[in-house]
């Protein structure tokens, strides 16, 4: 491949999953995104599993990223691995940030969340595992 | 590498993905594209495209929602490609248009596709043409593509689509922002959006009045001029019906012969731009012209020539 293809946007899928209503993290991390160069959609909050694997699935995006505050993570987010997959999305890199108790990252994992964000992280680390892990398109 | 054959078989066999990964391919003008194109182009259905443009916080992608659900009322299936501006600096993007589209996130009838504008300063990509031929070989009819906010000048997108809606706000300003060039001029149908807040009657008064004494050299009929609300979706399903109407005028054969010259001038600007990018003397005309040793038409012409 050429170096265009290269530097092509990474296309990000920000989203809220479930009734907390606090967006102001994912919003910072969107801006933040744009500034490291993605290609960031951002849903807005109340999200179900079945609207944000729509959303990735019409986007086509690279990378689901969901920020989840609420406690509701186990319920929601293996749903999303698992509606994703479904519909043939093998390839794209999901993961999460937010308030994940320690024991709950490793039950994630081990369903198909790539990685776990939590308080703390910097813009820097979110956009260097992206690069790093997102898949390459050709 | 992805099939792009297969994938435009996928897509106009309705399978989503298959759509969603042909739409990428064409932004990213990926290789095979190019072989692609006739096929895609001959697998149109010949879908409504229309164009939703005005300034930034007019209310285009309520609107958009509003538009779509009066259309999957009446058993349309919409395609929908909603334009953000990159940023110059960084080329990334952050696009929200779907934060109003959430009524129809699992319509299985309803196709949304956010695209960055990644460089273009005509108010939408470059690959938006080739990405509403995609939809219309997937049988999304109408297809409505939703500019970045526009300014005053970004016109593009009424010389590619059939219908260009420009929705504009009660606060617009005064009559002599009717009367300049630009936006208001290449309307087909002109929005006057959040209908509800005062003043907005008078607004599509003031705008009436003066867009109605066009003479001189200008042929076109002005355009009508509609109220709506689209948080309501008062005035939504005239907009539709006007729309919809609209559409046997943008296909009379002068029109279609204007969309098609344009089409093909655009391919013409895009495929020189391509050929002199990897033309073995860029780098030494672009040192000249930076050295002001050679004049950058010159240049061009040599790299074109």
């Amino acid at each position: 491949m050429t170096d265009l293809a290269r530097t092509l946007p990474i296309r990000v899928l920000i989203a809220k999953p479930g009734l907390d209503g606090h967006d102001r993290g994912a919003k910072v991390l969107a801006r933040g995104l744009r500034d490291e160069g993605f290609e960031v959609i951002y849903t807005g909050l109340r999200q179900t599993p079945e609207m944000i694997a729509d959303a990735a699935e019409q986007e086509d995006v690279d990378v689901v990223g969901m920020s989840i505050l609420s406690g509701a993570h186990m319920a929601l987010l293996p749903r999303v691995v698992e509606l994703c997959r479904g519909r043939g999305m093998d390839d794209v890199l999901i993961a999460a940030g937010g308030i994940i108790p320690d024991a709950d990252v490793a039950k994630l994992k081990a369903v198909g969340i790539a990685e776990v964000f939590g308080p703390g992280t910097s813009i820097g680390q979110i956009a260097g595992y992206f690069r790093e892990h997102a898949r390459r398109r050709g | 590498m992805a099939d792009l054959p297969e994938l435009l078989r996928g897509a106009a066999a309705g399978q989503r993905l298959a759509l969603a990964r042909l739409l990428t391919a064409i932004e990213n003008d990926a290789p095979g594209l190019r072989e692609l194109l006739p096929a895609l182009f001959r697998a149109g259905r010949g879908a409504h495209l229309v164009g939703i443009t005005g300034p930034p916080g007019s209310g285009k992608s309520t609107l958009v929602n509003a538009l779509t659900e009066e259309w999957r009322r009446r058993g349309r299936r919409v395609g929908i490609l909603a334009v953000d501006p990159s940023s110059p600096y960084t080329g990334g993007a952050i696009m929200g248009d779907r934060i109003r589209m959430m009524e129809h996130a699992a319509d299985r009838d309803v196709f949304m596709r956010s695209m960055a504008s990644r460089g273009e300063l005509g108010g939408i990509a470059a690959a938006t043409w080739i990405a509403a031929a995609a939809l219309d070989a997937a049988g999304y009819d109408p297809i409505l593509i939703e500019t970045v906010g526009a300014g005053q000048s970004e016109v593009e997108i009424a010389r590619l689509a059939e219908t260009t809606v420009v929705v504009e706000v009660p606060e617009m300003g005064d009559e002599v922002q009717a009367i300049k060039a630009g936006l208001l001029e290449v309307a087909d149908l002109l929005v006057v959006n959040k209908g509800d807040r005062p003043g907005a009657d008078l607004a599509a008064r003031h705008l009436r009045a003066m867009l109605s004494t066009a003479g001189g050299r200008v042929t076109r009929m002005p355009p009508p001029i509609l109220l709506t609300t689209a948080t309501t979706g008062d005035g939504v399903a005239a907009l539709v019906d006007a729309i919809d109407a609209h559409q046997a005028v943008a296909r009379s054969p002068q029109q279609l012969r204007q969309r098609a010259s344009h089409q093909v001038q655009r391919a013409l600007a895009e495929m020189g731009a391509r050929r002199a990018a990897v033309h073995p003397d860029w780098e030494e005309l672009i040192g000249a012209v930076a050295e002001r040793r050679l004049d950058p038409i010159s240049a061009a012409e040599r790299l074109v020539g």
